[in-house]
């Protein structure tokens, strides 16, 4: 079947009130707390169309940890692919701050706290709410689009050296593509550029990002060496050697394909709002799947291509997760997992070029409604970064 | 014909296998880069995904791969043999080892 050029890419989606563009359009019931989680279970659970983000935190944070927990959850609130939020919370006041960080985008929210009224009321008054953003969403009709609407993000996990022979450098093709189409594509993993670092930094775009890349690079490897370890155990994982990687330079360098080789043109702290037509953007991020994705989703990220040699099964409650493996292995045994296998293109029996168009086909099509693998798994991966103990 | 083996770059010192190789077998590894293949004979069998040593290298000897480093040889290998955990290490986290250790290299 030939595959369409991205220029005649036919894309739709949902364009909120703000401009933002979204490719899903769900209704989310948002916990501020751990408190939380039970009743916002108990709203998705009684609300067809609406689901729970269930989280252990949000209670005596203090510091940047509680800035990056609240970021976390009102950018996940605010993401495009939301078209409304109820939010839960024990007591009111951070209740309404995480409603406030939503509410700027225009959309709906509405917030309820437990205090002074219990989880059965709450349920009873939050699950009325949901009912009528449920059924508001139900009626919206997609739109068409533009690749430069969109927020995007790449990562890729259980790495192997099938990833940065063919996997990655076929992603960072599409990464190419995408970008030059006027895109956003959000990248991470600090830990997992050691040995490559001097890479991304040469790609800054100015001098300014490149001092602010080094800087949070070497933050993390000063935070690593203050606990007075190393990452030998964990970088690379057990996975990872299985597979074939030995040090974590190997590890990167392979890493770093998947990111193509257009200029980085913003460097962010964790969850940060990434915009529309930045272009590449570093996001400082654990190079842990979840972690990743969550903090993708929450800077704006609509869309997620996950390349994976070992086979990593993350997904995201919000955001499609597009797999991606050239490995023969897993492309076999994990198959249901994989949403482009291109075991045909590690020995050589298609050109990069056209795994890459592979890449954008199935971009194409998740953009435009096809559920990818990890949304038919139900692979619904959130997990908040914690940066120290609570109080 | 299918690869059984790939180098990203004609300076790298190993390649990575795109099946599993066995003992004995002789191969002509390409280059990503599109240079002149090496010839290799494979020296103990590597899975698919690991790496195979493109010439001899001794101990210390600073491994180049994407034409990057990569970490060190703690032990030599000969051209075809496995290079894997057992014989390379992290140039990095090695703070706090012994100087020895850190010695070597090209």
């Amino acid at each position: 079947m030939p595959r369409k050029k991205p220029a005649s890419m036919q894309l739709t989606g949902y364009r909120r009130a703000n401009g933002r563009v979204g490719v899903r359009n769900h209704v989310l019931v948002l916990p501020v707390d751990d408190l939380s989680n039970s009743a916002a279970e108990g709203v998705a659970r009684l609300i067809n169309g609406s689901r729970a983000l269930p989280h252990p935190y949000g209670r005596l944070q203090f510091g940047p940890d509680l800035e990056l927990t609240f970021r976390t959850l009102s950018g996940t609130g605010a993401n495009p692919n939301v078209y409304g939020v109820v939010v839960i919370g024990i007591e009111p006041k951070w209740t309404e701050r995480v409603a406030e960080g939503i509410a700027q985008t225009g959309k709906p929210v509405e917030t309820f706290s437990i205090e002074r009224h219990g989880d059965l009321n709450t349920v009873n008054r939050a699950a009325r709410a949901a009912y009528r953003l449920a059924q508001e969403a139900s009626e919206l009709r997609r739109e068409p689009i533009e690749v430069s609407d969109l927020v995007l993000s790449i990562k890729c996990g259980e790495s192997d050296p099938t990833l940065g022979l063919a996997g990655n450098p076929a992603q960072g093709r599409a990464v190419d593509r995408l970008v030059d189409l006027g895109a956003s594509v959000i990248f991470g993993e600090t830990s997992e550029l050691t040995g490559g670092e001097h890479l991304i930094a040469g790609r800054c775009a100015t001098p300014a990002l490149r001092k602010k890349f080094q800087q949070i690079y070497d933050d993390y490897i000063r935070m690593i060496q203050g606990q007075g370890v190393d990452l030998l155990g964990s970088q690379p994982t057990e996975g990872n050697i299985r597979g074939g990687l030995s040090t974590i330079e190997e590890k990167a360098l392979g890493n770093i394909q998947k990111t193509g080789s257009r200029p980085v043109n913003a460097v962010l702290d964790y969850a940060e709002e990434v915009k529309p037509g930045q272009g590449l953007v570093f996001m400082n991020s654990s190079s842990a799947g979840a972690e990743q994705v969550t903090l993708c989703a929450a800077g704006g990220s609509v869309l997620h291509f996950f390349t994976t040699g070992q086979g990593n099964v993350v997904g995201h409650p919000l955001i499609p997760v597009i797999k991606v493996s050239p490995n023969p292995i897993t492309c076999s045994t994990m198959s249901e997992h994989i949403d482009v296998p291109l075991p045909d293109l590690l020995v050589g029996e298609i050109t990069l070029d056209q795994a890459a168009e592979r890449i954008l086909d199935a971009f194409e099509r998740t953009v435009n409604g096809r559920m990818t693998a990890a949304e038919l798994l139900r692979h619904e991966e959130f997990v908040i970064t914690k940066l120290y103990p609570s109080a | 014909m299918a690869h059984r083996a790939l180098a990203h770059k004609t300076t790298d010192d190993v390649a990575v296998a795109v099946a599993d190789l066995k003992t004995g077998e002789t191969l002509e590894i390409q280059t990503l880069d599109g240079e002149r293949p090496h010839k290799v004979q494979v020296l103990e069998d590597i899975p698919l995904g690991h790496k195979v040593a493109l010439k001899d290298m001794p101990e210390g000897h600073v491994v180049i791969e994407y034409g990057e480093r990569v970490g060190r040889m703690t032990r030599s290998v000969k051209k075809g043999g496995y290079v894997h955990v057992h014989n390379l290490r992290t140039l990095r986290w090695d703070y706090g080892r012994p100087a020895k250790a850190k010695k070597g290299g090209k």
